[in-house]
């Protein structure tokens, strides 16, 4: 535990290095792309005096200087499967970006979508000495929560405390230098398979690039994808990423739960694959020129040429109704959208004030997906678009690009985590020399 | 599943070349660094020859040797201003230069000190005129008075110095005699003598300080007017208006004593205080 909340601190360290220096790259490592948009830090909002998040959600101190997209290899289910290729497909998008940005960059900040996070909810309780909480007492109530026994080889991602409570009355949101007793805390835990992350890591690593952030992908998107009001009264971030959807439940503005389905766009296209005995990037352009999840009289006569790929184009051409191309593809979204529910089911998403669900990743762009995700999860379900980042390309604004956004985001104002506070170590020298300048004070 | 067509990807080595070539030190480097390292290791790895760097070295000579000997630069004569030809036959002989000569080889200043070190010379003035004169403008001291030493006689002009000796006081009898220690020193004073002196100055040899305080004014027939130290010249002038008006210095009187203002005395010779005592003797005999 001591060793993670290091590694967090250098990590934050690093973060600080790379924002006075002023450039930092975004590396969204998914199963089906890996994006790579380069930051610099010289926005007007840059050295605000003040705290909390500036104007237009605290972006306005960036912009995107470089982007670059590359088809990912070696990456399946959001984690790296092959080093070699998922080192070339980083170093490809690396490079191209730093290009475009005539700009070398050193430090990054990524995110990942599987790993299997798995969700924790902390509370922790301590009595105020002083009677008024400060900074040191926040780290002493954070310090304070007992762990879960999360596993071996697991390892924490986000340590968020989520809301505190100062004896009856719950909801803070910043308790420091109010009075009371009696200081509690809930704090949302996410960890996630140590083998996986590290894995990444050492990708990055051999890309001569050093790590300023990690980030769950499924966080990322919900900040990017949800507005501010499904921040607040509570919403659902499902990203329909390649090989992983992931989601996220939040709640005034923190993120609550999360999770990720091992399922995902990839495997729509691999039945596909094998449904109508096409070659995987036939299928994948089938998918995205003619896919869809609802099936209309109208397709039963629109014909998809597939082609053989035999060679004899005169004979062998083979055509598909796109009715049983939706046919093929709709059990398998259905399959997955019902994962989703199953996982917001147990997460409690029912409780929740709002129950709004944002759909939002490359997977979502599945015409008739609304329709379909409103049968299964719910009523509230809209499709969502990252929020527009100054200086990103066009190309990088639609909805497969959110969990990117959002990292932009995210390097720009991260929410504090358990190892910004300080550790609070019982120093007794330093409690004596009080006691006895207090004793100084009150005797003379 | 197909195998997946190899993507293009660069290299592990041309993405750190990359990396590299963004780096703005490295850039900056490169573009001047690198030129300048080659610039300096050609000429460094050709100077590291003796021989060339004697090549060098004699020719850069040679070109300033040209450059100096040029008929611009050169300085073909001496002319002298301002001095008499005993003084410019001096000069020649302490400046001895060999012309033609260029004029980056005459040290001006040095040959300035060197003639303005002739006692001769008040104030020399060097500079190369166009033409390639070198022209030495010469104030030369005149000499005021005759100063006499105990080891012969010296021209000194008026601020003291000592122009040169004098073999001879007939040869410069138009000049006022000086003497005594400290009268070079004084000298505005004991011309000043001469000035007032007026009728007697025909009789006057000298004036002489005495104790580098006072003067003396040494006249003819061994007379001598003794002056004291404050305000001389009005002693010397009631001296004259007595002389003028009783005959004073005419007659048998050895020493004028004027040094006590209140007292003036004077001292006879010994004729004259026989005849006084002659002439005084019967009418008022010593009491005693």
């Amino acid at each position: 535990m001591k060793d993670l909340y290091q590694a967090q601190r250098a990590m934050r360290n690093m973060r600080q290095a790379a924002m006075q220096r002023g450039v930092i790259a975004i590396l969204d490592v998914g199963s089906s792309k890996i994006a790579c948009l380069v930051l610099r830090f010289d926005g007007p909002e840059q050295f605000r005096d003040s705290d909390g998040v500036g104007s237009m959600a605290g972006q306005s101190q960036f912009r995107v200087i470089g982007a670059a997209t590359t088809r990912s290899r070696g990456v399946r289910f959001g984690e790296v499967a092959a080093m070699q290729e998922t080192e070339r497909a980083i170093r490809t998008a690396v490079q191209a970006a730093q290009k475009m940005a005539n700009v070398r960059v050193d430090h990054v900040i990524a995110c990942l979508a599987g790993a299997r996070p798995r969700s924790y909810g902390l509370d922790g309780q301590v009595a105020l000495d002083g009677g008024i909480v400060t900074e040191a007492d926040i780290g002493r109530v954070l310090a304070a929560c007992d762990l879960p026994d999360y596993g071996e080889g697991r390892e924490v991602l986000h340590a968020q405390p989520v809301n505190f409570a100062l004896d009856h009355r719950s909801g803070l949101g910043d308790p420091r230098g109010q009075a009371g007793n009696m200081l509690t805390t809930d704090m949302h835990l996410l960890t996630v398979d140590h083998a996986a992350v590290g894995n990444l890591l050492h990708c990055i690593k051999r890309c001569d690039l050093e790590l300023a952030g990690l980030a769950s992908s499924a966080y990322v998107a919900g900040i990017s994808s949800l507005v501010e009001d499904e921040q607040e009264l509570g919403a659902a971030c499902i990203d329909m990423g390649g090989g992983a959807t992931g989601l996220s439940i939040f709640m005034r503005k923190h993120m609550i739960y999360a999770d990720s389905v091992r399922m995902g766009g990839d495997h729509v296209t691999s039945d596909i694959h094998m449904g109508l005995q096409v070659p995987m990037a036939v299928a994948e352009r089938i998918k995205t020129f003619y896919g869809g999840v609802v099936a209309t009289g109208m397709d039963d006569r629109e014909r998809i040429e597939i082609g053989g790929d035999s060679g004899d184009w005169e004979r062998d051409r083979r055509t598909v109704s796109r009715a049983e191309l939706i046919g093929i593809m709709r059990p398998r979204v259905e399959e997955i959208l019902e994962e989703v529910r199953a996982r917001l089911d147990a997460a409690g998403f029912d409780h929740l004030p709002s129950q709004q669900i944002v759909l939002t990743g490359g997977g979502s762009q599945i015409p008739g997906l609304d329709g379909l995700a409103s049968k299964i999860l719910g009523h509230q379900v809209r499709l969502g678009r990252p929020l527009r980042v100054q200086g990103l390309p066009q190309a990088a604004t639609g909805p497969a690009f959110s969990a990117a956004v959002g990292l932009t985001l995210f390097a720009a104002h991260p929410q504090d985590e358990w190892w910004d506070f300080e550790i609070p170590a019982e120093r007794y020298p330093a409690r004596s020399l009080r006691r006895a300048v207090k004793w100084f004070k009150d005797n003379w | 599943m197909q195998p997946l067509k190899r993507d293009p990807a660069p290299s592990r080595w041309h993405y750190r070349y990359q990396r590299l070539m963004l780096t703005p030190a490295f850039r900056k480097l490169l573009r001047v660094g690198l030129p300048l390292a080659l610039v300096a290791g050609v000429a460094g790895g050709w100077l590291a020859r003796a021989d060339n760097r004697a090549l060098v070295t004699e020719s850069w000579q040679n070109l300033v040797w040209e450059l100096q000997h040029r008929d611009e630069f050169m300085v073909d004569a001496m002319a002298i201003d301002g001095a008499d030809d005993a003084l410019s036959a001096d000069i020649r002989d302490v400046l001895p230069v060999d012309f033609p000569v260029s004029s980056f080889e005459l040290d001006l200043v040095e040959m300035r000190d060197t003639v303005a070190a002739i006692p001769a010379v008040a104030e020399a003035v060097l500079r190369v005129k166009p033409g390639g004169i070198l022209q030495v403008t010469i104030t030369q001291r005149q000499p005021v008075a005759v100063f006499r030493t105990a080891s012969g006689l010296r021209l000194i002009d008026a601020e003291g110095v000592i122009i040169g000796p004098l073999a001879a006081r007939a040869d410069r009898a138009d000049l006022p005699l000086v003497t005594g220690d400290g009268a070079r020193d004084e000298l505005a004073e004991g011309l000043a003598l001469y000035d007032v002196a007026g009728p007697i100055l025909p009789r006057m040899r000298a004036v002489m300080r005495m104790g580098e305080r006072r003067w003396d004014v040494v006249l003819d027939r061994g007379q001598r007017i003794l002056l004291p130290t404050e305000n001389p010249i009005e002693a010397f002038e009631r001296v004259i208006a007595l002389s003028e008006a009783k005959d004073l210095l005419d007659r048998d009187v050895s020493v004028v004593d004027m040094r006590n203002a209140a007292r003036p005395t004077i001292r006879l010779n010994e004729p004259a205080v026989a005849e006084l005592r002659r002439i005084s003797g019967p009418a008022e005999e010593p009491d005693e």
